[in-house]
């Protein structure tokens, strides 16, 4: 079981260990007051990597070798200039530019691929690493396929790739959702891209279009480790999971106590546990009736549990994102953080949580070291 | 030669110095400076080479318009001054 997690947050990055039975608390503080948008913790050789934005200076990447201690500034993941007088623009007529804006997804690849990475950022460039983020390639499969000029800005003014599935099987099988653009699929290490969302519903397009599965808006796809065919998803108005690897989705409607959120983990060996931090709907985006609860469930999706034990039940608004929920390798920890700078911390699966902390920045991003 | 002064801002993250370097033009000084310190560039353009959208630049007082050519003409006692955009808060 992991004893250390990172949290990122709207001023630095946060590393928090497990200091005894039921105790976390904050072990190491890096780039205070600057804006971490996310961080991985490379399981493969003990790297960390950090992902800030700086606003006026740009988006940037840090590496550490010694869990944090020091970092060095790596490269970059940089657009190319695009062809001379193309000015890109959404379906809705909106500029799409060609630079770096986010990064927003942050992979390794198998223990078999040293050196591989892999960054979605906004505004939807997916990006590969072969040398530990030394340097960084465009997937020019999926940036020139022509479906994305339909995606659009979900929660922000342009498209972003927030989640990315390395399957456990295949490195170069890859698989990648937006928001808001559906899931899409690499059978070839990133060069060529189809599209893998159908069975996907978005309430929010009009009729015709509801199905589309090139307009869906996946917040947040996890792949199940142990059971790769299996996928979560924590959609804009639902939940939804796949059993035939991305073949189809099928809408999962008895999520309590709302389908509404950002987040969802998946227990790492079994594919019928996931676990999900809903808010109220989409126009409001706060717990309900100021109740912070995780929703769980463990057949699948035919039934959910709503787990509250530990946490604020009074009052509370805060808000989950997309990354900021985690599950530790063996599904037992679970994490999460929260828009008001809570941090919670399960060591039962969720039955109960403890309350690591109340004074954080803004979290954006939970992950366990494993 | 011209002068190259940076936002206290930005030393925080990189090492920059004021410094005198050759140039021309206000980009050919900004290359210039970023030689002695390749990260800087990173931090004041963007990866086409054009100023990033909340930096501004001054050459002697006055704000720099081309953004992405940064080919305003530069005397030999130009003072060339690379700030954040600040619009308030």
């Amino acid at each position: 079981m992991s004893d250390l997690m990172l949290a990122s947050t709207r001023k630095g990055l946060f590393s928090v260990g497990r200091s005894g039975p039921g105790r976390w608390e904050v072990a190491g503080r890096s780039f205070l007051g600057d804006n971490v948008t996310l961080a991985l913790a490379d399981p493969r050789d003990g790297s960390w990597y950090a992902a800030l934005d700086h606003g006026h200076f740009g988006v940037k990447l840090h590496r550490s070798g010694d869990r944090g201690a020091t970092w060095t500034e790596i490269a970059t993941p940089a657009y190319p200039e695009p062809p001379a007088g193309h000015e890109e623009r959404d379906a809705l007529g909106r500029l799409i530019p060609w630079t770096l804006v986010r990064i927003w997804a942050l992979e390794p690849g198998l223990a078999t691929q040293p050196g591989v990475l892999w960054a979605g950022t906004l505004p939807g460039g997916l990006f590969r690493s072969e040398d530990f983020g030394a340097s960084w390639t465009l997937m020019r499969g999926l940036w020139d396929h022509p479906d994305r000029r339909a995606w659009l800005g979900g929660g922000a003014d342009v498209p972003g790739i927030h989640s990315i599935c390395v399957d456990p099987r295949d490195g170069d099988r890859v698989t990648v959702a937006v928001s808001s653009g559906g899931a899409w699929r690499t059978e070839d290490g990133g060069a060529t891209w189809t599209c893998c969302s159908r069975g996907m519903r978005a309430e929010y397009l009009p009729p015709e279009k509801a199905l589309d599965p090139v307009l869906q808006d996946p917040h947040r796809v996890v792949q199940c480790p142990a059971w790769p065919e299996v996928f979560w998803a924590q959609h804009h108005n639902g939940v939804f999971r796949s059993v035939d690897d991305c073949a189809s989705w099928h809408e999962i409607t008895s999520a309590l106590p709302s389908v509404f959120g950002f987040a969802v983990a998946v227990h790492p060996a079994d594919p019928l546990t996931a676990w999900f931090v809903p808010a109220d709907k989409d126009e409001r985006r706060i717990p309900l009736e100021g109740k912070v609860v995780v929703g769980r469930t463990r057949d699948g999706g035919r039934s959910f549990e709503v787990l509250r034990e530990g946490l604020p039940q009074a009052d509370a608004y805060d808000l989950v994102y997309r990354h900021a929920l985690a599950v530790d390798g063996q599904g037992t920890r679970l994490a999460f953080g929260s828009t008001t700078g809570s941090l919670w911390v399960s060591e039962d699966g969720g039955d109960h949580w403890l309350t690591v902390a109340e004074h954080l920045p803004p979290v954006y991003a939970v992950c366990f070291v494993r | 030669m011209p002068k190259v002064i940076f936002t206290a801002n930005l030393q925080r993250h990189v090492s920059c110095p004021p410094c005198v370097v050759p140039g021309r033009t206000v980009g050919e000084a900004l290359e210039n400076a970023f030689v002695a310190v390749p990260r800087l560039r990173g931090y004041v353009l963007d990866e086409h080479g054009r100023l990033r959208h909340h930096m501004v630049v001054f050459l002697d007082g006055q704000a720099c318009s081309d953004r992405r050519g940064l080919g305003e003409a530069v005397g030999e006692a130009g003072e060339i001054v690379v700030m954040q955009a600040l619009s308030g808060g």
